[in-house]
């Protein structure tokens, strides 16, 4: 008995240490509008670095709510700004490691062709039973959508059609699934497939969508995961991003 | 912040489904339930397992599956459109259907278990008296399986006051309609509204407390009366 103990135990500590000689791992918490675009990144970067990324998205309400009771993610990327700052200020992020990463673009989208014109008439027209947004509380993109709506003054017309998605990745389903008619989207989710009809909302329509990241206070001393912002700056992780459907700052 | 400022819309709205999906999955559940304990047929086997599905399903295959097949796309969406009823999804009755689904097994296992402890001697008995299969039924079988009734009824409400995920993916978050009391705490959660979650959250947990230490209470009771 006492043999086999000093076995497991010796086994124990030969995976701990194998553990930590591997521990080259960033876990980002990625806002969902950023999912296919993430997937890309983190596969170059893997293949650059060696060092591997694990990925959890979400909304970025519930993203942010997640890191602040403590969840092991080491870098954020969020859809907003309102939230990495009040990460700063709580404490829970490396104050000064916060950059906007990609500015979102709202587009009305349906899976259907035709649908949507070039103007985005049919929100005057009215002529659907559904439009989908994110939860305008939680999801950026939501609020961005609100603002569109009540800009040309159809809101209150529109209200009682309105379904919310938990985030803009269950937003871009209701429309996909023809659930809703219409819908607004990120730009990036309507471009990795290129199918229906779309307007892209001019950017006067609505605040800009800056999309900051911040590097959070657990891996202040993680190389890997400043690797991983430095590498998100980059002129090539850049190109990426602005090739994906998002604005970049020059 | 005081219980007036919390949005209470929802409370509302969840005592509406929960006891709309009791009352039908009762009037459906009973004959399932008395025909699962009753036959001897070899479907039996799979009809209880199709029954006892949403036991092991997680949430969210349902409300995939709802939301395709009750969608404009999908046959039941089809159906429903034809009808003039319009989708299901993002409605009041696509909650009712969805919770109805989810909830069955928790009102015909119970049903069945109760049905199927009678055994057949009390009904034979009612026969010979010359009651007809109908009368044995609500007179006999329906009185002694009442805790099996008080059961199956109050877990199907409770279970649907707190189903979450089939809302989440077919219901599209519209106050007055789909937003119902486990969707708007999530909501508030996420917004981080601390004090509204703790109001409807506390009151949540207060009052699954009391309906299942109830269900515990009237099912003891409801035994010794039967007894």
């Amino acid at each position: 008995m006492n043999g086999m103990w000093r076995k497991l135990m010796v086994a124990a500590a030969f995976s701990l240490a194998a553990v930590s000689a591997s521990a080259a791992e960033v876990t980002v918490a990625v806002a969902a509008n950023f999912t296919s675009t993430m997937k890309t990144l983190a596969a170059k970067f893997e293949a650059k670095t060696g060092n591997k990324v694990v990925v959890s998205f979400g909304s970025t309400g519930k993203l942010y709510t997640q890191i602040v009771n403590g969840a092991p993610y080491d870098v954020f990327l969020s859809a907003d700004t309102a939230r990495p700052q009040l990460l700063e200020q709580n404490g829970k992020a490396v104050v000064g490691s916060r950059f906007t990463y990609a500015l979102g673009r709202l587009v009305l989208w349906s899976a259907k062709p035709g649908v949507v014109d070039t103007e985005g008439t049919i929100l005057n027209d009215g002529d659907f039973e559904h439009i989908a947004i994110a939860n305008p509380k939680t999801a950026p993109y939501g609020a961005a959508a609100m603002e569109v709506m009540n800009g040309l003054g159809v809101y209150d017309t529109i209200k009682s059609r309105i379904v919310e998605g938990d985030n803009i990745a269950q937003t871009y389903q209701f429309v996909a699934t023809g659930n809703a008619l219409i819908g607004f989207v990120a730009l990036s989710e309507v471009e990795a497939k290129k199918t229906g009809s779309w307007w892209e909302v001019p950017q006067g329509y609505y605040t800009p969508i800056r999309q900051d990241a911040i590097l959070l206070k657990r891996a202040a001393h993680n190389a890997a995961a400043k690797r991983f912002m430095a590498f998100l700056r980059s002129g090539a992780a850049q190109a990426i991003i602005a090739g994906s459907g998002y604005g970049v700052d020059q | 912040m005081t219980l007036t400022q919390v949005p209470l819309e929802p409370v509302w709205l969840t005592l509406k489904l929960a006891t709309l999906t009791t009352v039908l999955l009762l009037l459906v559940g009973t004959p399932v339930a008395w025909w699962l304990a009753r036959t001897r047929s070899w479907w039996k086997h799979p009809i209880s397992a199709v029954v006892a599905l949403p036991l092991v399903l997680p949430p969210t295959v349902l409300g995939f599956y709802l939301l395709l097949l009750l969608g404009p796309n999908g046959p039941v969406g089809h159906l429903t459109t034809a009808l003039g009823l319009g989708t299901l999804p993002f409605t009041f009755a696509g909650l009712v259907v969805g919770s109805t689904l989810y909830s069955f097994p928790f009102v015909v296992q119970p049903l069945q278990n109760a049905f199927e402890a009678l055994g057949s001697r009390p009904l034979e008995v009612a026969a010979t008296l010359r009651a007809t299969p109908w009368q044995a039924f609500t007179t006999v079988a329906v009185p002694l399986a009442l805790p099996g009734f008080i059961t199956g009824a109050v877990l199907g409400f409770a279970h649907t006051v707190g189903e979450f995920g089939v809302v989440l993916m077919i219901g599209g978050n519209i106050p007055g309609e789909t937003k119902v009391l486990s969707v708007a705490i999530y909501d508030h959660v996420e917004a981080l509204e601390w004090d509204q979650t703790h109001w409807l959250a506390g009151g949540m947990l207060l009052f699954s407390f009391l309906v299942v230490l109830a269900m515990y209470l009237v099912a003891r009771r409801a035994r010794q009366v039967a007894l």
